[in-house]
């Protein structure tokens, strides 16, 4: 696997530049190559591939090949007719033709006609094994579906593409770092008896327009707090559920998430109109809702027992005309 | 299930933002918000008849990766717009509720609530 060695003597000379302190350590030295290697099976020739490719047509003569490739300092051109791949014309063929004297010959006469081609959809490990196994120094690129040419692939594009995919992959990793607080780790930093954090979320009554922007806000700062999508889904579900009766049944409330380790809790406040049988709001599909809310796929009475099931303690307290109170706990 | 292949069924249209690729495990079918939120698995789309922000609000907790509108509704822009930021994908087709489920279970995609489909992580 001669493309192979190819590929692991880049990655390699990259960690070992010249001195002693560029050196990494063996395991990230290791894991990098990996990733490099494994990004060369995942990266296809088209994102790595030079797009502006230029060619020559088969009745142009070999003092026009001299012009381009001295002009662009290229060692090759392809010859394409009416957008198909024809030949190519290395700069070993301008030195025979230079030798001859014979610098008025058709390109035609002259270019290798079998060009050894790679297709934009091939995996990039493709690219670095042919380079391996022919001496050539670029390879046209074709369309898959339209054999038409449409770049053209060297080395160094190769190595520009896995530098900067890896340089992209190392900013991302790093920006990730920067704005992610772990909460566990935050508490432990904090000794105490107790030690909790608190979101408030105030909620207007009747604003279906907004209705559910709270609990998205809560999931997006739990996130950034550290917990997983999964370790969350049941609260923000709890939420939005709690967030919908609060717009369609209340004037307003408040939604207060009291995060603890191990633990949260979101409690629900508002002052009225009050839930007259508690018994028959948790039974499942049982609705006071207007026809306009379930118009908005929510009101079929399936909010409170929702939240029961998701939550893993729960607590509902109420009076008419004075307000509910809920209150439920995922822990986490 | 690509959702290239999703919008092929469904001879859907993309609204937005297009996701061609992304890998759709299960579907569900409900206008019903409160069923979606607890019985949609993470990976579904959803094919639904309502198009207000609360849909995508419901979708983004579920996890649900793309919606498609039923019955040739298109959703107003407030919803496009969250819909972007939530980077949920979005299309609409002509088919009824009943049709479009069945077309797409018909192909293999499975529902939320098939052994296969509980495939969380």
């Amino acid at each position: 696997m001669k493309g192979k060695t190819w590929l692991f003597g880049t990655s390699e000379s990259v960690g070992k530049t010249k001195g002693k302190t560029q050196r990494l350590p063996r395991s990230q030295k290791t894991k990098e190559v990996q990733k490099t290697h494994q990004l060369s099976y995942e990266l296809k020739i088209k994102e790595a591939m030079s797009k502006k490719v230029l060619t020559l047509k088969p009745n142009r003569t070999m003092m026009d090949v001299r012009k381009v490739l001295k002009d662009h300092r290229f060692t090759g051109i392809p010859i394409v007719e009416s957008g198909r791949l024809v030949g190519i014309v290395s700069i070993e063929d301008l030195i025979n033709c230079l030798r001859a004297g014979s610098m008025e010959t058709r390109v035609k006469d002259i270019m290798t006609t079998k060009v050894v081609t790679l297709f934009s959809d091939e995996p990039l490990i493709h690219a670095i094994n042919k380079f391996g196994s022919y001496g050539f120094g670029r390879f046209p690129v074709l369309d898959r579906d339209s054999k038409k040419l449409i770049g053209i692939i060297t080395k160094q594009d190769i190595i520009r593409c896995l530098l900067s995919t890896l340089q992209s992959l190392y900013h991302a990793r790093e920006s990730k770092k920067g704005n992610r607080y772990q909460a566990a780790r935050l508490f432990a930093d904090l000794p105490s008896d107790w030690t909790t954090m608190i979101l408030k979320y105030h909620v207007k009554g009747g604003d279906f327009g907004k209705a559910g922007e709270k609990s998205d806000q809560l999931k997006g700062n739990l996130l950034k707090l550290g917990y997983s999508d999964e370790q969350i889904r049941r609260l923000i579900i709890s939420a939005l559920e709690a967030e919908m009766n609060l717009v369609i049944f209340t004037s307003g409330g408040d939604m207060i998430a009291q995060i603890e380790p191990g633990k949260i809790t979101v409690k629900v406040i508002d002052n009225g109109p009050g839930i007259p049988d508690i018994e028959l709001a948790m039974q499942p599909g049982y609705s006071t809702a207007p026809d306009f809310v379930r118009e908005l796929g929510f009101g079929a009475g399936m909010g409170l027992p929702n939240i029961k099931n998701c939550t893993d303690e729960m607590k509902l307290e109420s009076r008419l005309g004075k307000g509910t109170n809920l209150e439920f706990s995922v822990y986490a | 299930m690509k959702i290239k292949q999703i919008m092929k069924i469904l001879e859907a249209e993309a609204i937005g933002a297009q996701h061609d690729n992304r890998d759709i495990k299960t579907g569900c079918g409900s206008d019903l918000m409160s069923d979606v939120l607890v019985f949609t698995r993470p990976g579904s789309v959803l094919l639904t008849g309502l198009t207000s922000r609360q849909v995508i609000y419901t979708a983004s907790t579920a996890g649900v990766e793309a919606i498609c509108f039923v019955r040739g509704k298109t959703p107003p822009k407030e919803t496009v717009e969250l819909a972007k930021e939530k980077k949920i994908a979005l299309m609409t087709t002509n088919f009824p509720m009943f049709e479009s489920c069945g077309r797409l279970y018909n192909k293999g995609l499975i529902g939320c609530s098939e052994p296969a489909g509980v495939s969380e992580k």
